[in-house]
């Protein structure tokens, strides 16, 4: 128990958290589950450890099964550590159409890993997913919240170079 | 130019703000609805505008509205389905992102029409760029007093949140999103109780896609009888359509349902014609799960009449020669473009975001992927493509939710109107195994 110390989300997102849950009907704080799992996330370097889902279950008081079963069904949960930098390439059709898979293999090359890698360093996980949404701005990805559209080889470079300078 | 009636004022400056909106008419048909209509009035203009579902479906809003259990003292909910998530498909981020109000006031209408007194915008994880705008347009109206208590003096009180997803296709099937909502893996449930008897928390409830919930703005602006003037038959008013694949002008055009497909292709207030000078393969009309048509039954119906972008033109003909107009996602294939990869990359997806409940969609998709991915990389074997033709024959219509049938179709029609692009993979597997492979025209006469 002594790593549970660690587990404990700040005083800003318990904020949030007290906000979302504000949102439902006083016995249904279980539906804040997906928006603080999010949070929680966030807060815990990237991703989900039982310990982390085990907090947030106490948080809402449910069980922790019922925010195991959530977390790995939801693709945007990762249930196991990432890199600092986690970069999401739409690989589904439209995007396919306009170049995706050059921009994945570009990727690999730069950053010297396969797809569900990360590098040695810890800066950039890979992951390709399904349709984000951008299919007119093909080939894009995405990285937290920005959607970066129309990618070039160059365009890469200099987000990657981007990232590297913010992350380190 | 056809007439626009959700992004007409697209590019005008600050219409994301609320000042911005108001100063362009926003907000006139919450005044009007709240202070000189009844609920039921307002359904009453949905009806007559014959607005259908826009998130694919189709289903007449109006009507479905009418089903909405008003004999319990239970709350009601109005749900806003913002999953989208149909590959092919991105024409609610862009209203979202860019007149984040259009929607909060189609909202604020519609949920006065129900007799909500909360209610959600459910949106996609992957949009929590948007969700922070809506979240920051939400904030804007309960300062002008739109929402919260006693919106504008009536006595009408209405809370609005928006709720994030996580990743899961399967949360734009509106059971899917209401289990999500209340914090659980998106499984469908069974229907009945529809959600309209038993929905969100057992309650009754409405679950409306974006575009639907905005165009009840200008319905009840201008009249239902004015949205139905607009198009042709049962294809009533404006459609927002996502262009993409080899186009030359990507993007989201709002069109007058009617627009033919030819038109929608080759004109440069559309899409502008095919990218790189070349020729048109096949089209996918509606998102993903609708059947890809190739380019000889795509611009004319079975009379030789011309094929137009409504509900029932696009879906003429049944499956043997038509498709469907789905979510609007229009993804267009050059004629370089490869039929099979791109099965292979649907059946992939589908695989991916079936959510495991029923066996024949949880098994077949995958095996379908499967088969896809052998004949794709030049290890198929000719009985492969029977085989696929038996798998999705015996998904189709056998699941709990419509992600099954979504998952068949695309097989189905790339198999039934493009067999020789698959005979030829099996046939010349050393010419498949560059993933850059283009199909080339003339080969088609060897194969057959």
């Amino acid at each position: 128990m002594t790593e549970a110390k660690h587990i404990e989300l700040s005083p800003e997102a318990m904020m949030e958290v007290g906000r979302i849950i504000s949102h439902y009907p006083a016995d249904k704080q279980k539906s804040a589950l997906l928006p603080v799992l999010h949070i929680a996330q966030k807060e815990f370097g990237g991703w989900l450890s039982s310990e982390s889902m085990d907090y947030v279950a106490r948080l809402l008081h449910i069980h922790p099964i019922e925010v195991y079963e959530v977390a790995t069904f939801y693709s945007m949960f990762n249930t196991k550590p990432v890199g600092k930098v986690l970069i999401e390439v739409c690989q589904t059709g439209p995007c396919c159409l306009n170049g995706a898979e050059k921009i994945v293999s570009y990727l690999e090359k730069k950053l010297q890993i396969k797809v569900g890698e990360t590098t040695r360093d810890g800066m950039f996980t890979l992951k390709t997913v399904e349709c984000l949404g951008a299919c007119g701005y093909a080939p894009m990805f995405q990285i937290g919240e920005t959607f970066y559209e129309h990618l070039t080889e160059e365009k890469v470079d200099n987000i990657l170079l981007e990232m590297r300078n913010k992350n380190s | 130019m056809g007439r626009k009636l959700l992004l007409e004022n697209l590019d005008k400056p600050e219409i994301n703000t609320i000042d911005g909106y108001i100063k362009y008419g926003g907000y006139r048909a919450l005044e009007k609805a709240l202070k000189s209509m009844t609920p039921d009035e307002v359904t009453e203009e949905v009806k007559k505008s014959g607005l259908r579902g826009r998130g694919g479906a189709g289903f007449p809003t109006g009507m479905k509205w009418s089903f909405l259990d008003k004999s319990t003292d239970k709350p009601r909910y109005l749900l806003c389905n913002a999953d989208e998530s149909e590959p092919g498909t991105f024409k609610d981020r862009l209203l979202m992102e860019k007149i984040p109000h259009l929607l909060v006031e189609g909202m604020i209408v519609s949920s006065y029409a129900l007799g909500c007194r909360t209610s959600y915008i459910y949106i996609r994880g992957e949009y929590m760029f948007i969700l922070r705008i809506l979240e920051k347009a939400i904030a804007e109206a309960y300062a002008k007093g739109y929402l919260g208590q006693n919106i504008l003096g009536t006595g009408y009180s209405l809370d609005l949140h928006v709720h994030p997803g996580a990743g899961a296709y399967i949360c734009g099937e509106e059971t899917a999103l209401i289990e999500s909502l209340e914090g659980k893996r998106g499984n469908p449930r069974i229907k009945p109780p529809f959600p309209a008897i038993a929905g969100l928390y057992n309650c009754p409830t409405i679950v409306n896609n974006v575009e639907s919930i905005a165009a009840v703005v200008p319905i009840v602006n201008n009249g239902g009888e004015d949205y139905a003037k607009i198009g042709i038959g049962k294809s009533t008013g404006t459609k927002l359509i996502s262009a993409s694949g080899n186009i030359n002008k990507p993007g989201v055009y709002e069109i007058e349902l009617g627009v033919s497909v030819e038109e929608f292709i080759y004109s440069d207030e559309y899409c502008g014609g095919i990218a790189n000078g070349l020729d048109i393969k096949a089209c996918v009309p509606g998102g993903s799960s609708v059947p890809i048509l190739p380019k000889d039954l795509l611009f004319k119906q079975s009379d030789g009449s011309p094929r137009l972008m409504t509900y029932e033109s696009l879906s003429e003909g049944g499956f043997a020669t038509g498709s469907m107009l789905g979510s609007g996602g229009f993804i267009v294939f050059d004629e370089k473009a490869c039929i099979v990869r791109n099965t292979w990359n649907f059946a992939r997806f589908y695989h991916h975001e079936s959510c495991g409940q029923c066996s024949p969609c949880r098994e077949g998709t995958g095996w379908m992927e499967r088969v896809l991915h052998n004949i794709e990389y030049g290890h198929g074997k000719m009985e492969d493509i029977d085989l696929l033709w038996d798998i999705q024959r015996k998904i189709e219509g056998n699941t709990i939710c419509p992600l099954g049938d979504a998952a068949a179709w695309p097989v189905a029609a790339a198999i039934r109107h493009f067999r020789h692009e698959f005979e030829y993979h099996v046939k010349y597997p050393h010419r498949v195994f560059d993933a850059d492979h283009v199909y080339q025209p003339e080969m088609k006469m060897q194969t057959v």
